[in-house]
């Protein structure tokens, strides 16, 4: 399984294994992942689960659909180009070293 | 001090979680009578059905962070409320006292007086539709909601052949105006499902659904979509006001200053409409659920959340912002045969709610347009040039 490493605003670094086809939301709500709420359970509809992507991992994204960009401007913690819904991230194989920080606030 | 949480749905699971977010530290209980940690229900009617998503995708947190956060589930019915000694009592016989009681009893669904009819609102009844569905052929579904077309969609997508029963002569009647109505008809005909409207079900038998002398349906499984009706018999038991629902203050309380009672089951004032409101929604659940949360921990707030609700089928994402009840004015933003659309609903010259269809930045501006109070003329809304953000400042 991809591993997925979850970085806080703190500093805590965790590494989880996450199936493919689950999205990097379900990895930190399934493993208690502090600082990713995800509101409304992975709908895009909440923008309580904003990460900020690390770069290196960028390329390994697709681009972000429509509602995706919109709810994007509501975030709690100030959008970046970085930034990201992880309800809309599907975990594919190349997702192995995906290193994501969640943001100070959620809400 | 104890908070006990009497419904372990969206609202009930959202009340515990959102007070350890606000540091109480007391004792909380979370009953619920379903054999299953909390879960959400969106899924059950979409991505579940078609086997995209499995009981996993829809849990609200992993088991364990019920033990790390000190939240105690206990799965059981609550069967009464002794106010006065603050304590409530189990189908098992046990009694739990309290200091804050939440009543998060949510809806049960209307039943039709057929036999041979599935539901769908829970876990366990999702996983038995989603079992029959995949050996079905022809299925039948009874109420053109958004519940019944979620389920007509997702038996579409695994190629049975559908049929919609509606009994109003356009879909969703209850929520959306003629247009939309009109637009998701032509989607799922253009997808093949067979819709009926005015149509009245007499008989259902274990191989067809009969509407009248002349028409008939092959059905192999029958699923009714036709509402709810809220939990209200415990709190009538124990002498609190009802009326659509549990009735509560603007703080979301009961007349018992150590009762609250939140989401599908309650009955509060609304900011965006004169009379009091009991609304089915996530969001209502939750930002009732984080209200209520604050408010025993000190900071209490009158409730002011902007309602907003979604459904999704096919590729067709419809997200609605406000309460268009009782409006008198619609008009439409964006053409309807580009399958991007929003529409905006007026009562007496004011904007209260608006429909997107495809077009989330329309519904993000409607949430922020309808909680600031402010509104857009219907010539600003029909004027696609016009930016919507303008009119928040």
């Amino acid at each position: 399984m991809p591993k997925i490493t979850y970085i806080s605003d703190a500093g805590v670094s965790r590494t989880i294994d996450v199936p493919v086809g689950d999205t990097v939301m379900e990895g930190a709500v399934q493993n208690g992942v502090d600082g990713i709420v995800a509101e409304c359970g992975g709908n895009c509809q909440c923008a309580t689960c904003h990460v900020y992507v690390e770069e290196k991992s960028l390329p390994l994204l697709k681009p972000m659909a429509e509602d995706e960009d919109a709810m994007l401007e509501t975030t709690a913690s100030p959008r970046k180009s970085n930034s990201r819904l992880s309800c809309q991230l599907h975990i594919t194989p190349t997702f192995d070293g995906l290193v994501v920080h969640t943001p100070p606030t959620q809400q | 001090m104890a908070v006990v949480i009497i419904g372990g749905g969206q609202g009930g699971f959202q009340i515990a979680a959102s007070l350890r977010a606000e540091g109480y530290q007391e004792r909380i209980t979370l009953i619920g009578d379903e054999p299953h940690i909390p879960y959400q229900r969106p899924p059950l009617s979409k991505g579940f059905l078609v086997g995209k998503q499995e009981q996993r995708h829809a849990e609200l947190r992993p088991a364990a962070f019920y033990e790390a956060q000190r939240i105690t589930l206990v799965t059981a019915r609550a069967t009464a409320i002794d106010r006065l000694a603050r304590r409530i009592t189990l189908d098992s016989g046990e009694h739990i006292e309290y200091d804050t009681l939440v009543l998060a009893t949510g809806a049960r669904n209307r039943l039709l007086p057929h036999d041979n009819v599935f539901y769908l609102r829970t876990l366990g009844e999702a996983a038995e539709i989603r079992q029959r569905l995949a050996a079905a052929n022809d299925v039948v579904v009874i109420g053109g909601g958004f519940i019944g077309l979620e389920v007509a969609a997702a038996a579409r997508i695994l190629s049975k052949q559908v049929t919609v029963i509606e009994g109003q002569s356009r879909l969703m009647t209850r929520v959306v105006a003629p247009v939309v109505s009109e637009y998701f008809r032509s989607q799922h005909e253009a997808k093949g499902v067979d819709i009926l409207l005015n149509a009245t079900v007499q008989r259902i038998s274990d191989n067809e659904v009969l509407l009248g002398e002349r028409t008939r349906r092959p059905a192999d499984l029958v699923i009714a979509g036709i509402g709810v009706a809220p939990n209200v018999e415990l709190a009538l038991e124990a002498g609190l006001p009802v009326g659509n629902g549990i009735t509560v203050d603007e703080y979301l309380r009961t007349p018992d200053e150590h009762i609250f009672a939140i989401g599908d089951c309650a009955e509060c004032p609304s900011l965006y409409f004169e009379t009091c409101v009991r609304l089915e929604s996530v969001q209502n659940a939750v930002d009732q659920a984080a209200c209520i949360a604050k408010a025993i921990v000190g900071h209490p707030a009158p409730y002011g959340a902007v309602p907003w609700f979604w459904t999704d089928q096919y590729d067709i994402h419809l997200q609605m912002a406000g309460l268009p009840t009782g409006f008198d004015q619609v008009v439409t933003r964006g053409d309807p045969e580009s399958r991007k659309f929003s529409v905006f609903y007026y009562r007496a010259g004011k904007l209260c709610a608006v429909d997107s269809i495809n077009r989330p930045a329309d519904h993000l501006a409607a949430r922020k347009l309808i909680g600031a109070h402010a509104t857009v003329s219907p010539d600003q809304a029909k004027d696609e040039s016009f930016d919507l953000k303008t009119a928040v400042s």
